[in-house]
């Protein structure tokens, strides 16, 4: 029953991107995505609640449902369904780019596939390869508007996350060899016969390839210092796609991290393991407060953004279970939610004032009452302020830190979450509050353009005020994966 | 795990075969003329396939056989002859200005060497006798990845830098067929298969870079900052 689900849900993700592409209608092509996207978050929903705690596999171990992968899939689907939404106004607003709209759908439907097969692979080679394909299909829609910067962004981000992925793969590599010792020459790989000999194997052989498996998947979650493809693509892809990276992509790769975490969990090394995420996690955090700071670009900011939650959801890991894990995943939902707001709103703003420079951007709740405040009250989110529930994933996190041996690293985010409170909302006041433009902006918004981001606004209130038990007790049970013993 | 006990000539074959492998990315290293690089690297990748059908006959392994052929066609063939038809479509020779010499290069290759042989020192299994074929298949294996590395550090040219991505593939496939030949066969055809497709995407891109940009140099790619 759920795997055919999950057949279900392939099979129309595939069938949109395969209709896109040969219908050569932009209408036609909006009304498939979104669809299957809608299909898809149902299909999601079902999934989510039927999957028993302890998980299932299938297809000789070659695929797994389990609730760590499926709240992956959640965040997955609904920035998908959302960012599907927007596409429709902001891509009729590329007038340009009429002619190759259902081009944009089927690689847009391919990539959400990618994404979707990613967090259901129970071999760590595939699930490599997986994450390998998404860097491709994204690649072409960051490249998909040819001009020099989108190209040059393209070209840096699947240069960097390629030979990124190229060292996870000689971590995945270096795990399996570990393992023939215990095992012998031929095994199945999975996650849990790599967590089933972890323990006993040779330490020093462990750790470095987690260490590599960290680098090359955290190459594409964007942590510092293998960051720097990450602003130059979300800033230079069209706004749905920029949410769809960001609220969906990285959270993919951190999967990829924290699956081997959780294979390392009784395995001497675990502790090192935690500690290295957390400082990289720290340091992605200080070059984000740093950039956000002194940001001239209105998406660059948000990139930014992107990278400081994902440092804040590697230290929330790297505190472990319960609440560190608890919060990061937490937090992982809330960032999803909120930053695709926040790329609708600039991908609105990018419309409305022809222009990416903040400095350009001014006085917009005069010219948008309703998407404006919308806007500021996602970037009001995104900092991590309450009522919203970036706030409780924040909080819960730093709560599971304060008694283990990674103390320092709460004081650490504290300082930083208030340096990135000012920098952020600093420019946002600007452009709210600012001296009137020059050109009076464009205000034509198509509907389709303000209701995602009422949608995730909303959806990010609710979870900031009332965090519903289910919710706790479903990440309370895959925090337990994470306990040492 | 030692998988392979050989005796004196296979053991002598197959140094020989993973030496060279080593020395055809030094080739690499030293050449200015992207053309080179591919036949280089075609080189390297048949002699991958001939190591490969040979640890599957010495250990018994068949499936390795399949793989030798396929590496053979795939890597050897298919991709260097995608790699010369991008080559010629966007009119690339050479590169024209080094960041550093090609002697330079050799220096920091040897250096990065000596890097995985201690790297391979301290990750080889304690305790029991030490496998000279282990010690061997790491030292390769890091040093071929580390040197893919360094061309994708050094080279300013797009192509250049797709060979050493492919580079550091060659070298992880070569150390994982030593090491564990007994690796499912599906994950090493899945591997080979998206080889092709990054290689095909590399090779939209670079047109595009030659359209939009007007230039494959990496130093061209100045715009996006902060």
């Amino acid at each position: 029953m759920l795997w055919i689900l999950v057949g279900l849900l392939f099979a129309i993700t595939a069938l949109s991107s395969i209709g896109c592409w040969l219908i050569p209608s932009g209408r036609v092509a909006e009304a498939l995505n979104l669809t299957a996207a809608a299909v898809d978050c149902v299909l999601v929903g079902v999934l989510l609640a039927r999957t028993p705690s302890h998980g299932v596999e299938t297809f000789h171990h070659y695929l797994l449902l389990n609730p760590l992968g499926l709240w992956v899939m959640l965040c997955t689907a609904l920035v998908y369904l959302l960012a599907s939404i927007h596409a429709i106004g902001y891509m009729r607003g590329m007038r340009e780019e009429s002619a190759r709209l259902n081009r944009f759908y089927a690689l847009f439907s391919a990539f959400a596939l990618t994404l979707f097969l990613a967090p259901i692979q129970n071999n760590p080679g595939l699930f490599w390869i997986t994450i390998e394909l998404t860097t491709i299909t994204s690649a072409f829609l960051v490249a998909f508007q040819r001009a020099p910067e989108t190209i040059e962004a393209a070209w840096k981000y699947v240069i960097i996350a390629s030979a990124g992925l190229s060292l996870a793969l000689l971590g995945t590599v270096l795990f399996y060899w570990a393992g023939t010792f215990a095992i012998g020459p031929t095994y199945n790989m999975t996650w849990s016969r790599f967590a089933a000999f972890a323990p006993g194997a040779n330490p020093v052989l462990i750790l470095f390839a987690f260490l590599l498996v960290l680098i090359g998947f955290g190459t594409k979650v964007g942590l510092a210092p293998m960051h720097t493809w990450l602003p130059d693509a979300h800033s230079e892809a069209p706004a749905p796609v920029s949410a769809l990276l960001s609220g969906a992509l990285l959270n993919c790769a951190m999967l990829g991290v924290v699956r081997y975490l959780e294979v390392l969990r009784r395995s001497p090394v675990y502790s090192y393991a935690q500690t290295t995420l957390i400082a990289l996690g720290a340091l992605s955090l200080l070059i984000a407060a740093l950039f956000i700071t002194r940001q001239r670009l209105i998406k660059r900011l948000a990139a930014y953004s992107s990278l400081e939650h994902m440092g804040i959801m590697a230290i929330g890991f790297g505190f472990g279970a319960p609440f560190g894990v608890i919060g990061a995943l937490y937090q992982m939902l809330n960032h999803a939610l909120t930053k695709s707001a926040v790329f609708f709103g600039a991908g609105n703003a990018l419309h409305a004032y022809h222009s990416k420079r903040i400095t350009k951007i001014r006085r917009v709740l005069d010219y948008f009452p309703v998407s404006g405040a919308l806007w500021l009250a996602a970037a009001l989110a995104i900092t991590g302020a309450p009522p919203f529930g970036l706030f409780w994933g924040e909080v819960t996190l730093l709560r599971g830190g304060m008694a283990g041996p990674n103390a320092w690293a709460v004081a650490w985010t504290g300082i930083l979450l208030i340096v990135v409170f000012i920098g952020f909302l600093k420019h946002f006041r600007f452009m709210y509050f600012g001296p009137m433009p020059a050109q009076i902006p464009d205000t034509t918004l198509h509907w389709t353009q303000v209701a995602p981001l009422a949608l995730s606004v909303g959806a990010v209130l609710v979870l900031g005020l009332w965090w519903p038990h289910p919710v706790w007790i479903y990440l309370s049970a895959i925090a337990r994966h994470f306990e040492p013993n | 795990m030692p998988i392979l006990h050989l005796n004196g000539t296979v053991s002598a074959v197959f140094s020989l075969l993973t030496i060279t492998a080593l020395i055809l990315s030094f080739v690499m290293l030293a050449s200015h003329w992207i053309k080179n690089h591919i036949l280089a690297f075609a080189i390297q990748s048949w002699v991958i396939a001939v190591l490969s059908a040979f640890i599957g006959i010495a250990g018994h392994f068949p499936e390795l056989i399949a793989i030798a052929i396929l590496t053979a066609l795939l890597r050897g063939t298919v991709l260097p002859y995608l790699l010369i038809k991008i080559l010629d479509q966007a009119h690339l020779g050479r590169e024209f200005a080094p960041l550093i010499q090609s002697s330079t290069s050799m220096v920091l290759g040897a250096l990065l060497v000596l890097l995985a042989y201690g790297m391979a020192l301290h990750l080889a299994p304690s305790g029991s006798v030490p496998d000279p074929t282990i010690w061997m298949a790491l030292t390769t294996l890091f040093a071929i990845t580390l040197i893919g590395f360094l061309m994708l550090v050094l080279r300013t040219e797009a192509l250049s830098h797709l060979l050493g991505l492919l580079v550091i593939e060659n070298g992880i496939f070569l150390g994982s067929q030593i090491l564990m030949p007994g690796m499912p066969l599906l994950l090493e055809l899945v591997i080979l298969f998206d080889l092709l497709i990054i290689v095909v995407t590399f090779g939209i891109l670079v047109r595009y870079l030659k359209t939009e940009v007007g230039s494959t140099d990496s130093r061209a790619l100045r715009r996006l900052v902060g």
